[in-house]
């Protein structure tokens, strides 16, 4: 029997009825307004605005200028657990994924002790089976404490639940022991994902090696430090016939070794977070902390190209690399400053508001890919379809807010669009079967909804 | 003038300019038996120094002196900052005295801006990390006027280790500001790549060193041989230092300091009379004492608010 590879607290089935919702599922194909009826924690119908009858047992919500979206998938976050449970915790992370439309996360294990061996990850998924608001899966480590020179026991990871594997926050240095953990998926399954650096090219670098590093004088990282481990591993790939995720991909020359390397033949993946395609390094000129992450933000020229390759498919998915970390740690000079932005909450918002609205990608394609992570990773796609089990989001997308100005979710604050007006605010999330997040001041109660437009009435309520 | 001196960008020409009549008016008094005047009487400077620092750090006390302020200094070595305070408590901890001005030095780029953001004093920074050095730059741009009246039109070389000195970042864009033309030059392994968005050319020859009209040179540090960015202190003095071999009659020479003689700059070439290097120390406590006067009296609107 396959073990569950994701892990969430039991929570009460969800009844709802949300009315009049612009349903947008690209993998269903609906677009356009419905009622969607949830019962028992599934989707039970789906029928035209109106057509579903109001019941005083059901939760009605009226989603009526509202988008309702399938929930949106994170392959790539940091939940801090063990070990740094003041940065953040499961219970924290979670709620953090659901206030930003997430019904599934994937937690790294780059931890306090290292998700190494089954034991650690045994507490890990009995925690999130006490904690977590939605579902969480994890990786393990490819190599013990992601020291780079052993292998872990990773069919032993993966009967404990491993999704799969990765030594995120370090690249695997050495090709023979990528080689090895390539060779050994073979039995034990799994995805390994890569952090791709070269660490003698990145040496004490802080920020992209470039104009603006030249006037810092802050050490870079090139980009080739990250592109020739990507053509390195894509090859690697190819000659094993292993099934390979290319992490936090964050320049034109990786996108380029990636569309390689796939064109070759090799199973290989690509993710890319919302700030690698929304922010340069021209954000570093303030010197603001919030804004030091690895792989570090680039140039214009390479975010038009990550753009591109998310449009077409090139990269797969989105990732938010959720990492958060305390204010003190962040309030230091750049150069002595952890890496890491968290994303989970804005991580929709920042992509809505910088790529779809300018026009530079369409709102079917961002769900797909904020979406795809899943079916990367061998689990189910959420999908708003009959019989599917709810996990969807309602998302107001004419809300403007700004960033951090009611507080996050996240036990952390270093949110590197902190301050910024955004729009597409998450009013609603269900994950498997339960209301996991709810904007407070939604209006939950059965309205009436005249065509005057109750929905602008309930957008000035909830601010 | 701005609120704090952070960089050589918080200051357009027209601010260069006042600050070094201002620095004129000093090196006047400098002249003097007694070469003090009162206009901080009262009020306290901090010296917060985290890096080794001799004429800087001088400098700054000197300057602040002979302004009547009092000063404290304090430096990372025997202070609390070696148990491990951050610099957001230090300077939180120092701000309880209520000072004018706080001048810090430290290792890394930004420091002093975060500074700034911590306290109500007017914040000077003194070198942050290789990021950038605005009174030095002043001190030179100041020497080079007292020599030549202008620095219009002038070429001026910058030579050495580039990648690691914020002398080298501060200096261009205050040499551009004020209209020269400025070419860095060294080995490929220490220019930074695209510093001529920073408005100067670059090189890695010194063949054309003819057209300049100034050599300033950097200092070149040991550490760079094991760090292999250049593969040995023979090859590069071969082919970088300034000597009498390379300059031509009436260039000028300059350096930071502290020289290490016979690497960049050969020795005879030090104590010639090209060399404007005891200039160079000279203006740094006239040119000090302007920037603390400019920030803390010189403005009508923060005399008001003080």
């Amino acid at each position: 029997m396959t073990p569950d590879r994701l892990f969430a607290a039991p929570r009460p089935r969800a009844e709802m009825l949300i009315r009049n919702a612009h349903v947008l599922d690209p993998r269903s194909g609906l677009h356009e307004a419905h009622d969607i009826l949830i019962r028992d924690g599934r989707i039970a119908e789906i029928g035209a605005p109106g057509a579903l009858p109001v019941s005083d047992l059901t939760d009605s919500v009226d989603a009526t200028g509202r988008h309702a979206f399938p929930g949106f998938v994170d392959p790539h976050v940091h939940l801090r657990t063990p070990g740094h449970e003041y940065k953040e915790d499961i219970d924290s992370g979670t709620a953090a994924a659901a206030a930003g439309g997430f019904c599934a996360v994937l937690a790294m294990p780059n931890t306090d002790p290292t998700v190494d061996n089954a034991a650690v990850l045994g507490s890990l998924v009995e925690r999130a089976r006490r904690e977590a608001r939605i579902p969480v899966g994890f990786l393990a480590s490819i190599t013990r404490g992601l020291a780079g020179d052993e292998l872990t026991e990773m069919a032993d990871l993966r009967d404990a639940g491993a999704v799969g594997f990765t030594d995120d926050g370090r690249p695997v240095v050495s090709a023979g022991m990528l080689r090895k953990a390539l060779q050994y998926q073979r039995l034990a399954g799994g995805v390994v994902a890569l952090h791709e650096e070269d660490p003698a090219l990145s040496g004490d670098g802080v920020m992209h090696e470039g104009a603006v590093s030249a006037r810092l004088g802050l050490a870079g990282i090139p980009s080739v430090s990250e592109s020739t481990m990507v053509a390195r591993d894509g090859a690697l790939a190819l000659h094993e016939d292993a099934r390979v995720h290319f992490q936090h991909l964050s320049c034109v020359e990786s996108v380029q070794a990636l569309a390689a390397a796939r064109q070759a033949g090799a199973r290989v993946s690509g993710e890319v977070c919302p700030h690698h395609l929304t922010l340069t390094d021209e954000a570093v000129l303030t010197l603001d902390s919030r804004f030091k992450m690895n792989p570090p933000l680039r140039t214009e020229g390479d975010r038009r190209a990550l753009i591109d390759a998310l449009r077409s498919g090139v990269i797969n998915c989105v990732a938010s690399d959720h990492a958060p970390h305390a204010q003190h740690e962040k309030e230091v000079p750049f150069e002595q400053a952890p890496m890491g932005t968290t994303g989970l909450e804005t991580a929709f918002a920042a992509l809505y508001s910088e790529l779809v609205r300018p026009g530079a990608l369409t709102l079917a394609t961002l769900v797909e890919r904020m979406t795809a992570g899943a079916a990367l990773y061998e689990l189910p796609t959420p999908t708003i379809a009959v019989g599917q089990p709810a996990n969807l989001c309602l998302v107001d997308l004419e809300a403007e807010f700004e960033v951090g100005e009611d507080g996050y979710a996240s036990r952390s604050s270093n949110c590197a669009f902190h301050g910024r007006a955004l729009h597409g605010r998450v009013l609603l999330t269900v994950a498997a079967g339960a209301v996991a997040y709810r904007r407070p001041m939604l209006v939950a109660f059965a309205t009436p909804s005249p065509a005057n437009g109750s929905g602008a009435v309930a957008r000035r309520q909830e601010r | 003038m701005p609120r704090h001196l952070i960089s050589i960008e918080d200051l357009d020409r027209a601010a260069i300019e006042r600050l070094l009549d201002r620095a004129e008016s000093f090196a006047e008094v400098a002249g003097r038996d007694i070469k003090k005047v009162p206009a901080l009487r009262g009020r306290t400077v901090v010296n917060l120094f985290y890096e080794a620092s001799t004429r800087t750090s001088s400098s700054f006390e000197l300057a602040a002196k002979r302004l009547s302020a009092d000063v404290v200094v304090i430096r990372s070595v025997g202070s609390s900052v070696e148990k491990g305070e951050s610099l957001k408590d230090t300077v939180q901890t120092l701000s309880a005295y209520d000072p004018a001005a706080i001048v810090i030095r430290s290792p890394q780029a930004g420091a002093a801006q975060m500074v700034a953001g911590w306290t109500s004093a007017a914040v000077v920074n003194a070198g942050d990390g290789k990021h950038e050095h605005p009174t030095q730059a002043l001190l030179d741009v100041f020497t080079l006027r007292r020599r030549l009246g202008s620095l219009d039109g002038l070429n001026i070389w910058i030579v050495g280790d580039v990648l690691h000195s914020r002398v080298a970042r501060s200096d261009i864009l205050a040499f551009t500001r004020m209209g020269a033309h400025v070419t860095v030059c060294g080995p490929p392994t220490l220019i930074p790549r695209q510093i001529e968005t920073l408005g100067c050319n670059a090189t890695s020859s010194l063949d054309a060193l003819g057209e300049a009209d100034v050599v300033y040179v950097l200092r070149m540090q040991h550490e760079r041989m094991r760090e292999s960015f250049v593969p040995s202190l023979r090859e590069y003095t071969a082919r970088y230092q300034i000597n009498d071999r390379r300059l031509r009659p009436g260039q000028l020479v300059m350096h930071p300091g502290p020289v290490n003689r016979g690497v960049e700059l050969a020795a005879a070439t030090i104590d010639s009379p090209q060399a404007l290097i005891g200039d160079q120390v000279k203006a740094g406590v006239v040119v000090r004492m302007a920037v603390l006067y400019e920030l803390l009296v010189g403005s009508p609107v923060l005399t008001a608010v003080a």
